[in-house]
């Protein structure tokens, strides 16, 4: 994805503040066309231009994905994150004009299963909404357990729940309420896919859960949302290229790289697809890898996902 | 240029025949005087103008009778076409696909209106006119993906994604090089491609499945794949090779210039939308050696790789025993002249074959 | 001993492993002749695990040689059938009956892991619950790609589809959804040229 025939130019149509945290951003065709379908899952990359820092961030699209008239995304609010989201909700207004990336799914229904049963916790329940309706217009069992730190921060839950009485369940920590995750995972139906999405802790525990009860992996599917970390500026030097830059602490790796001119393939952003692997000749220091795809055995200075990891130490020198 | 349709047969008395516009089209897939597997694979977007790669889904003079070729086929042997029930969704996004493209690409063919679920679809060259529910199978005389398959040159083979692999749960397929869409629908990448020499221990299929988990909407690709046909027989089909093998054996030095095809396939790759599936249309086109050699470059560099094509290739391709009488035929085409790089056929700057 | 060390092939032609004892919600084991013996090692590796299993045992030739020995190792239920095919509506009801998290375990001829596996799948029991074993015969379920046809227990290469009669050669491929491997006419570029058969693996 780099040239501007891989961009959505799309309009803001709609800002609208759901509680204290999250807020939904609709988009039309900027070209009043039709958007382009997308499966029920799927991300796009939102294009934001901030004073000359310019951020590609993936979010979860939660509109009916059969639905071509406008694209919907639900945002939180991260003040310890690096702007992107404090920007679309503090900076970006109704009628401003973005640009999207196609949409991508890596969080994906397996159309094989017989049964969906679909595990979020906070702002990890946007690519159920899409999902939902897609298995509404497809003819698909779902049944969604759905964890929010309270009712009001429970985005979305009283509509889902208004269409779904029977299929949707909501649980909130403030009430003391927790998934039964043991008593969900058993007896569940042959072809019962699980999927998960929501923080870091949620996942390792619904996976953890799963595993123990004899659950085989390709049944098993989450999505965590990666935004790229803050973290200690640090030096990089790209062997292939000659260069040598300087990663800010509100920039990534992969961003650092763009500005300088250095051209890095990318999909997601978000250190899931693997696209922007590469490869490290030389270090001295620490890594902080926040990545889900390389393997445990190249974390030790062999690769790096520069969209999401990072770097602390005197020497770096990639395969760029 | 409107298209003067051919009325042509595949089969019997095999009146298929090129036109000279067809002729210097072709997809000839060597751009070097050798040949190896390789990962292939580019982007689909677009090439020069007349040429098989300027639009999405080609449509050429033999569009119509490949269209009978393919219900004859479907009469005889129904399984050619199957999709697997999780696949319906993949069918309508292909169905989509198809119509938007081609009647964006060849408006005087081809005309689709739109309004909201009600669709309109207009195929002039097959005089077919069809009013139906976008989503709502019972409103098409078949399948979605069989319907529009059905007007459409070329196999496909619609892949479904998981477990980060390609999975064959769905295919129309009549025009196949020697492989059966019944036996292999089910399977996946590896496992489909599990008869292919050579390849696997090249880790070409790791990097291409690599690769293609990754097309994404909006941004298709194409890779181009070769084999040797006696006849312009499009059906070489596992199922029927009872039938056709044997003429295999009907080469002589005096017909070998008319009867032996070079067979071409322009495979393209799609994302397709709702289903987050991957279409792989497989686009079938032959050339009798007799009139790919009116393309002097052509002549001098199909001789240099059939003659250093290693063997597992040639036997994969059926063509070993073949081999010697195709090369003493192709070898009065070659002057030993060197060739442009590219699959271009160069008229203009390549010389003229030298006696 | 009935164990056979298949040759390296293809990707689509399957291979077996050893079964272990796994951790799940349900324990089913199915198997054929010789196969009794990989289920009596998980027995004795697990006997715990062999007291929780449903076991379906298809003796075939082997008579009555496997049977106590497997009622001895204590199943939860040991259900002996005369042969696949009467026991298939069983196993229909069974493996649908089998919640996420069961354990399947396969042992004896290909024909047999073959035709369980693909009900298993279309049921939606996921591919990495299943364990295999190859025990016993080496025969082959082939398909006439011609045909259609499914000739059993094939031994001989080249061999004549029992439907359409014609003399096919037994191909590696493999096709999961049919358990079956492919099977090609052999003269078809001369006709009536067909070489004498030989034994499988021979
Ligand atoms: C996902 C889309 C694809 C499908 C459905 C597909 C399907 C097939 C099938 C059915 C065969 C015949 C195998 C047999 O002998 O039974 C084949 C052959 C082959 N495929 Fe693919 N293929 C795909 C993509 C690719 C790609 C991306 C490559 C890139 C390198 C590739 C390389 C080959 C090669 C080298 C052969 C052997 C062809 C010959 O020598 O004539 N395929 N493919």
């Amino acid at each position: 994805m780099s040239t501007d025939l891989d961009r959505l130019h799309v309009v803001v149509t709609a800002k609208v503040k759901l509680n204290d945290l999250v807020t939904r951003f609709e988009f039309v065709h900027a070209g009043g066309k039709p958007l382009p379908p997308f499966s029920g899952g799927a991300h796009a990359l939102v294009e934001m231009r901030d004073g000359d820092v310019t951020r590609l961030n993936p979010y979860s699209l939660m509109s009916d994905p059969l639905d071509p008239s406008h694209y919907a995304i639900s945002v939180r609010r991260d003040d310890a994150g690096r702007g992107g989201s404090v920007f679309l909700h503090d900076k970006v207004q109704v009628g401003d004009r973005l640009n999207l990336g196609y949409p991508v799914n890596l969080f994906a229904l397996d159309l094989t299963a017989r049964k969906h049963l679909m595990i979020a916790g906070g702002i990890g329940i946007t690519p159920f909404v899409a999902q939902i309706k897609q298995l509404q217009s497809t003819g698909g069992a779902f049944e969604l357990h759905y964890a929010a730190r309270t009712q009001a921060l429970a985005t979305y839950a009283d509509a889902l729940r208004a269409a779904h009485p029977a299929r949707v369940n909501l649980y909130l920590d403030d009430q003391n309420q927790q998934i039964p995750l043991e008593r969900l995972l058993s007896g569940q139906p042959p072809g019962t896919h699980v999927y998960v999405c929501g923080p870091r802790g949620m996942i390792d525990w619904v996976l953890t859960t799963a595993h123990a009860l004899g659950w085989p992996p390709e049944a098993v599917h989450f999505e965590e949302f990666l935004a790229p970390q803050p973290g200690m500026p640090f030096t990089v030097e790209l062997a292939q290229t000659g260069k040598t830059i300087c990663v800010g602490e509100h920039e990534s790796l992969l961003e650092a790289m763009e500005r300088e001119g250095v051209d890095a393939p990318y999909l997601c952003r978000g250190g899931a697809c693997g696209q922007c692997e590469t490869r490290v000749l030389a270090h001295d220091g620490t890594f902080h890898h926040h990545d889900h795809w390389l393997e445990e055995h190249d974390r030790n200075g062999r690769k790096i996902m520069p969209c999401v990891s990072r770097f602390e130490g005197t020497r770096l020198v990639l395969d760029r | 240029m409107t298209i003067q349709f051919n009325d042509e047969t595949f089969r019997d008395d095999y009146t298929f025949r090129n036109s000279d516009w067809a002729i210097r089209r072709f997809p000839f897939p060597f751009h070097e005087d050798s040949y190896m597997y390789s990962v292939n694979m580019e982007r689909h977007r677009g090439g020069p103008e007349g040429s098989v790669y300027a639009k999405r889904f080609d449509v050429d003079e033999h569009y119509i009778s490949e269209m009978r070729d393919r219900a004859l086929v479907l009469a005889e042997d129904p399984l050619r076409c199957q999709s697997l029930p999780h696949m319906t969704l993949a069918g309508w996004d292909l169905l989509e696909l198809i119509m938007v493209n081609k009647s964006e690409d060849y408006p005087d063919l081809f005309e689709l209106d739109r309004d909201g679920n009600k669709w309109r679809w207009i195929n002039k060259p097959l005089s077919i006119d069809d009013s139906f529910i976008f989503m709502d199978e019972a409103s098409l005389p078949y399948g979605p993906m069989e319907y529009i398959t059905r007007q459409t040159q070329g196999d496909f083979a619609v892949l479904d994604q998981r477990e980060n692999n390609l999975w064959m749960d769905a295919g129309m397929v009549t025009t196949q090089a020697d492989w059966s869409l019944d036996f292999d629908i089910g399977m996946n990448f590896f496992e489909w491609h599990a008869p292919v020499p050579l390849a696997h221990e090249m880790g070409v299929f790791k990097r291409a499945l690599k690769f293609l988990l990754n097309v994404q909407q909006g941004n298709p690709a194409r890779r181009l794949n070769w084999t040797m046909t006696v006849n312009p027989l499009l059906d070489t089909s596992p199922e029927n090779y009872h039938k056709w093998g044997v003429q295999k054996t009907t080469l002589t030095p005096e017909n070998l210039g008319r009867k032996q095809h070079l067979r071409v396939e322009l495979q393209t790759f799609y994302r397709l939308p709702r289903s987050n599936a991957l279409v792989f249309p497989i686009r079938c086109y032959l050339i009798a050696l007799e009139d790919l050699v009116t393309i002097p470059k052509w002549g001098r560099r199909l001789h240099r790789v059939i003659r250093d094509l290693p063997v597992e290739l040639a036997t994969y391709k059926g063509f070993i025993d073949n081999r010697p009488l195709i090369l003493d035929y192709l070898s009065q085409f070659d002057d030993g002249l060197p060739t442009s790089p590219g699959v271009w056929p160069d008229l203009d700057s390549e010389p003229p074959l030298r006696r | 001993m009935s164990t056979f060390q298949f040759p390296p092939s293809i990707a689509s032609r399957p291979t077996y492993g050893t079964l272990g004892p796994r951790a799940g919600a349900a324990q089913i084991m199915l198997a054929d002749a010789e196969g009794a013996e990989a289920l009596l090692a998980v027995a004795k590796t697990d006997p715990e695990l062999m007291r929780r299993a449903h076991v379906i045992y298809i003796p075939k030739h082997t008579g009555a040689q496997f049977i106590d020995q497997l009622r001895a190792a204590n199943p939860a239920i040991l259900h002996v059938a005369p042969s696949y095919a009467a026991c298939t509506q069983r196993l229909h009801r069974v493996f649908s009956a089998a919640p996420m998290g069961a354990q399947l375990y396969l042992a004896g001829t290909e024909g047999l892991i073959g035709q369980a596996m693909a009900l298993a799948l279309q049921i939606g029991i996921p591919k990495s619950a299943i364990q295999t074993e190859h025990r016993g015969s080496v025969a082959r379920r082939v398909q006439c790609v011609h045909c259609k046809g499914i000739t059993e227990d094939v031994m001989i290469d080249p061999f004549q589809c029992s439907h359409c009669g014609l003399n096919l050669f037994v191909r590696d491929h493999y096709s999961r959804r049919l358990a079956a491997f492919q099977g090609v006419c052999i003269d078809a570029e001369d006709p009536g040229n067909v070489p004498p058969s030989v034994e499988l693996y021979s």
